[in-house]
């Protein structure tokens, strides 16, 4: 056995008293599923972090994981009872929002990755019932192999948790409500951080078969309290499902000139309200998308007169529409064709402007379709295909990245406005962030995503620190907030919502105490900070 | 509608419980026996390392090696077992780190003898 290095308290937690809290921690969960060498505790490590290897970055001081909510119940008594800060993470894949490290320094995670039951599933009411250790790749198998008339909604990535992305206020690609990850829960259970058990909803009522079909129950709907939080740990948590549809036609709207934006933009935007396209779609162009060659580099940096024509040259060279809007409709054939009917004859109110289809696909798909089917995202399919489109020839190397994600208004001239502004920030800063695209993740708001590359170098993250840290500056002078944020900028985010002199923030703090008086949850989450720690930097 | 509800209290993913942690980062049908290491490999590194489009890591080092090395590792004969599980517990460029509850030593070695085999 390799040398076990010595045990590191966390900040304020004398060493005996920590040591008490292992020994505790190892009765409840076996010695096996308690980890405190540093090569165990350095795989806790945010890969993607923006403060990697500086001693500001986040790192725990152990971690515990247990296998069942009864242990996550004896866990959270003795950190409660010994004041030990805790972090608890589902899959641990929250990259670039913080990973599997914790928000404040020398907190012990709770890793619920092994909690990845399957509870339950119904096709006939549409739901499922996890774990926080469950992923969309493990749902996503589960309905597979037992052939159920069922899709999931997946993020990008699909190893991560439906219930940590959820709470994290995740989104993805079919029809709303699914795609919006919170929006489709249904019934949570949770552990305080005195180790009480409480359901929420229907759950809350005992021989109840409804707790994941009706989310109001009786009483004031406390689901939210659980997310962007430190008021508990979710142990349960039901998801609708959307069935599974007869047909999906895979489109692409696009528009030529780069001058149609807005229009493009505000077409898509009423389609969507008309509920026409339920479908996520995002809008982007060559110069708003991923890694980019020389040419198109230089082409978005391009503040002169010359860049619009110079884009329209570029396009009209290599066969490309300025603007491109993916997105996908579900269900009958019949009635998508005809929805794509009305699709069509607006979006064709714009001079060359039109929609083409990519795919109809029939399902359920064989083994052979599921490999070759497109945009595997849209289609309820997870995958990391994601992290491949980080990577161009003649791009730099990729390492990591944060995710710059302001809310803005679904509005075409605004969000014009809101790219070039945040690229002249980018360009100022010396950044050469990916993506800028309009992202209809959520219902009725559109979610810019820049993401901001960081890696092992410290002077170019703090660059990109400060980089980041002007672009949400900028963003709050217009009333654009973010919708999740890094840890490493969660106080400076919730800073800006700040009406009434912080009001919001301050009625989180007092919830915080009154739930959790000891302060030993997740500390510092979403700008939530215990008492004892109130006022000190992060 | 014929109601299926599966209600598998105590079960894993798969329906069973393992002692192992039980990843399937894959949408990929998966060997259901063989070479353990092989098996993990299909389970677990794949999605990015396997062959196909729109996988990150042969993406990645088809880019880095530019055909000096093959870009699958599967096909690699230069790995070194400790080099692998340096590589899974520590992350390198892109690939983040992997945890012991998501991969056990067990399985990280499996996967580096496979890695690694002679052939």
């Amino acid at each position: 056995m390799p040398p076990q290095s010595p045990i590191k308290a966390p900040p304020g937690v004398p060493p005996a008293q920590f040591a008490d809290a292992i020994r505790q921690w190892q009765g409840v969960v076996g010695a096996d599923w308690v980890f405190t060498s540093t090569g165990d505790l350095d795989a806790y490590r945010d890969s993607y972090s923006p403060l990697y290897g500086e001693a500001t970055e986040r790192t725990a001081s152990a971690v515990v994981a247990p296998d069942s909510v009864e242990q996550v119940q004896g866990v959270m008594r003795i950190a409660h009872a010994l004041k030990i800060p805790m972090y608890p993470i589902s899959t641990g894949k929250n990259l670039t929002y913080g990973g599997s490290a914790p928000a404040y320094s020398g907190s012990v995670i709770l890793d619920l990755k092994r909690m990845n039951r399957i509870l339950e599933v119904s096709e006939r009411n549409a739901f499922a019932l996890v774990e926080p250790g469950v992923s969309y790749f493990d749902l996503y198998r589960y309905i597979r192999e037992h052939k159920l008339k069922l899709w999931i909604d997946c993020p990008d990535p699909g190893w991560g948790s439906l219930v940590g992305n959820s709470l994290d206020h995740g989104a993805g690609y079919t029809n709303a409500p699914f795609r919006d990850h919170f929006e489709s829960r249904c019934g949570m259970e949770v552990v305080l951080a005195d180790g009480e058990l409480l359901r929420t909803g229907m759950g809350a009522l005992p021989k109840s078969e409804t707790w994941q079909q009706f989310r109001y129950g009786m009483g004031p709907m406390v689901d939210g309290l659980f997310s962007q939080s430190n008021f508990g740990v979710v142990t349960k948590m039901g998801f609708w499902l959307m069935p599974e549809p007869e047909c999906a036609l895979v489109l692409t709207a696009e528009a030529q000139r780069h001058d149609d934006g807005p229009a493009f933009l505000d077409a898509l935007a009423e389609l969507t309200y008309a509920d026409l396209i339920s479908a996520q779609l995002h809008v982007e162009s060559p110069v708003m998308g991923f890694p980019m060659g020389p040419e198109l580099a230089k082409l978005r940096s391009d503040r002169s007169e010359r860049r619009v024509p110079a884009l329209d040259d570029y396009a009209r060279r290599n066969g490309l529409p300025c603007w491109t809007a993916p997105f996908a409709l579900y269900g009958h054939e019949d009635v998508v064709r005809a929805k794509l009917a009305h699709i069509r004859a607006r979006i064709g109110q714009i001079p060359g402007a039109h929609v083409r289809e990519v795919a109809c696909l029939k399902f359920p798909l064989n083994d052979e379709q599921l490999a070759a089917a497109p945009e595997k995202s849209r289609l309820g399919i997870p995958n990391l295909s994601y992290f491949a489109s980080r990577f161009a020839p003649g791009a730099p190397l990729f390492e990591g990245h944060i995710d710059f994600s302001p809310i803005v208004p679904l509005d075409g001239k605004t969000l014009r406005e809101a790219q070039d502004l945040f690229d002249h920030v980018c360009q100022d800063h010396g950044i050469a962030p990916l993506g800028g695209r309009v992202l209809l993740y959520h219902l009725r708001a559109a979610c810019l995503i820049y993401a901001i590359p960081v890696g092992r170098d410290a002077t170019a993250n703090a660059r990109a620190r400060e980089g980041f840290a002007r672009l949400m500056d900028v963003a709050a002078e217009r009333g654009w907030g973010e919708y999740r944020i890094h840890p490493a900028f969660m106080d400076r985010g919730m800073g800006y919502y700040n009406f009434n002199d912080h009001a919001l923030l301050k009625f989180h703090e007092r919830l915080k105490d009154a739930v959790d008086p000891h302060g030993i949850l997740s500390a510092g989450r979403y700008g939530i900070w215990p008492r004892h720690l109130r006022g000190q930097s992060s | 509608m014929l109601a299926v509800t599966a209600a598998l209290l105590g079960a894993g993913p798969s329906g069973l419980r393992a002692a192992e942690p039980e990843i399937s980062w894959t949408w990929e049908p998966v060997p259901a026996g063989g070479d353990p290491g092989k098996v993990e490999f299909a389970r677990a590194c794949a999605v990015c390392h396997g062959e196909g489009p729109d996988r990150p890591g042969t993406t990645s080092l088809q880019i880095k090696y530019g055909g000096k090395l093959p870009a699958l590792l599967e096909q690699r004969t230069d790995l070194k077992p400790d080099l692998i599980r340096v590589y899974v517990r520590n992350g390198f460029a892109m690939m983040p780190r992997f945890r012991k509850t998501e991969l056990s030593d067990a399985q990280v070695d499996a996967i580096a003898r496979y890695l690694s085999r002679a052939r």
